[in-house]
């Protein structure tokens, strides 16, 4: 199946929740990074559970401090 | 208001413009905007806001300007080691465009104080170091019905969103400040100077769009550029309802200080 992540698209073989895919993607903290699945949010506590299907459009949005340091 | 000779000669490549016009350029100049932070972000965004002729310039920082600032905290020359961030920035506004009446606040931003510090400002600029700081901005913005541009930078990544009020708030995206554990990640990542440039300078842009009310403000979108590839991309949002803070039932109804402890760097410089 066909993911877009963060714009582009990754193909997949089998199932895969957001955690699998924050991991594939080398996100090292996930605590670091708001997930959003076709528009919305999803809750931290899903991730794990939360199994994605083809042609789903995710996007990672990372906190990012910065300006004054 | 009539723009006097040297007003017409000195704003006159805004004037030229369709959309900004003498109209436009009135509007600027009328124009009180507050920047929280006059460091990498700051910088930029309060000299060309003051180049652009913004009428009134708020300043609120309480460091001293630091050998490492140099790097990217355009404002603050190497002369300035030691000065006030505020007292430099303001200097610099004023060698620039001495029409402009500075406002400097030299101390943070805190719980306690940024009802006051917002209230007579039109447009606010986040350009702080620290997620506290960030939220504190979003929640008093959201609060007092002011419109803010968010702004954060790391490493060779840039993300900014502005909030106008009824539409998504940095809190939509980042319900709370990130956890403490994440921070030593944060404190070691470094930032190239340039980047703080092209954000502050997409900041002052949208400032100036929201005082001539042209064109699509970053609105319910969060634009999020990575200089190595030099990749730019947009991410639509949608105004979350349960919003902890702008959702229909909010469960924050006060200002709150949270630790400063991530990607504080303050005790590591």
């Amino acid at each position: 199946m066909k993911i877009k992540v963060n714009n582009e698209y990754q193909e997949f073989d089998g199932e895969i929740t957001v955690s699998e895919l924050l991991t594939k993607n080398n996100v090292e903290m996930p605590d670091m990074v708001s997930v959003q699945l076709n528009g919305e949010f999803v809750k931290r506590d899903n991730f794990s559970s939360t199994s994605l299907t083809d042609q789903d459009e995710i996007n990672f949005l990372y906190f990012l401090g910065g300006g004054n340091f | 208001m009539s723009l006097t000779d040297e007003q017409l000669e000195r704003y006159s490549r805004h004037i030229i413009l369709k959309d900004v016009g003498i109209e436009g350029q009135e509007k600027i100049l009328n124009g009180k905007v507050l920047i929280i932070g006059a460091g990498g972000l700051g910088a930029p965004i309060a000299l060309y806001l003051a180049a652009a002729g913004v009428g009134t310039i708020g300043i609120v920082d309480g460091d001293l300007v630091d050998r490492t600032n140099l790097q990217r905290q355009v404002i603050h020359f190497t002369p300035d080691i030691g000065k006030p961030k505020v007292i430099s920035a303001k200097e610099k506004i004023k060698e620039i465009n001495p029409d402009i009446k500075v406002n400097t606040y030299q101390y943070l931003a805190s719980a306690e104080n940024i009802s006051d510090l917002i209230k007579g400002y039109d447009f606010i600029i986040d350009g702080t170091d620290n997620f506290a700081a960030k939220f504190l901005i979003n929640d008093a913005c959201v609060m007092a019905g002011k419109p803010f541009s968010h702004g954060g930078i790391l490493r060779f990544d840039g993300q900014t969103l502005t909030h106008t009020p009824g539409n998504a708030c940095y809190r939509c995206v980042f319900k709370e400040p990130p956890p403490k554990d994440a921070v030593p990640t944060c404190s070691q990542a470094g930032v190239l100077g340039a980047i703080a440039g092209m954000l502050g300078t997409i900041q002052a842009a949208e400032t100036l769009k929201f005082f001539i009310g042209k064109g699509e403000l970053l609105v319910n979108r969060l634009l999020i550029f990575n200089a190595l590839d030099m990749t730019f991309r947009n991410v639509t949002l949608k105004r979350d309802l349960n919003c902890p803070v702008c959702g229909q039932k909010p469960s924050i109804t006060a200002l709150t200080d949270y630790e400063q402890a991530a990607c504080d760097l303050k005790g590591q410089r």
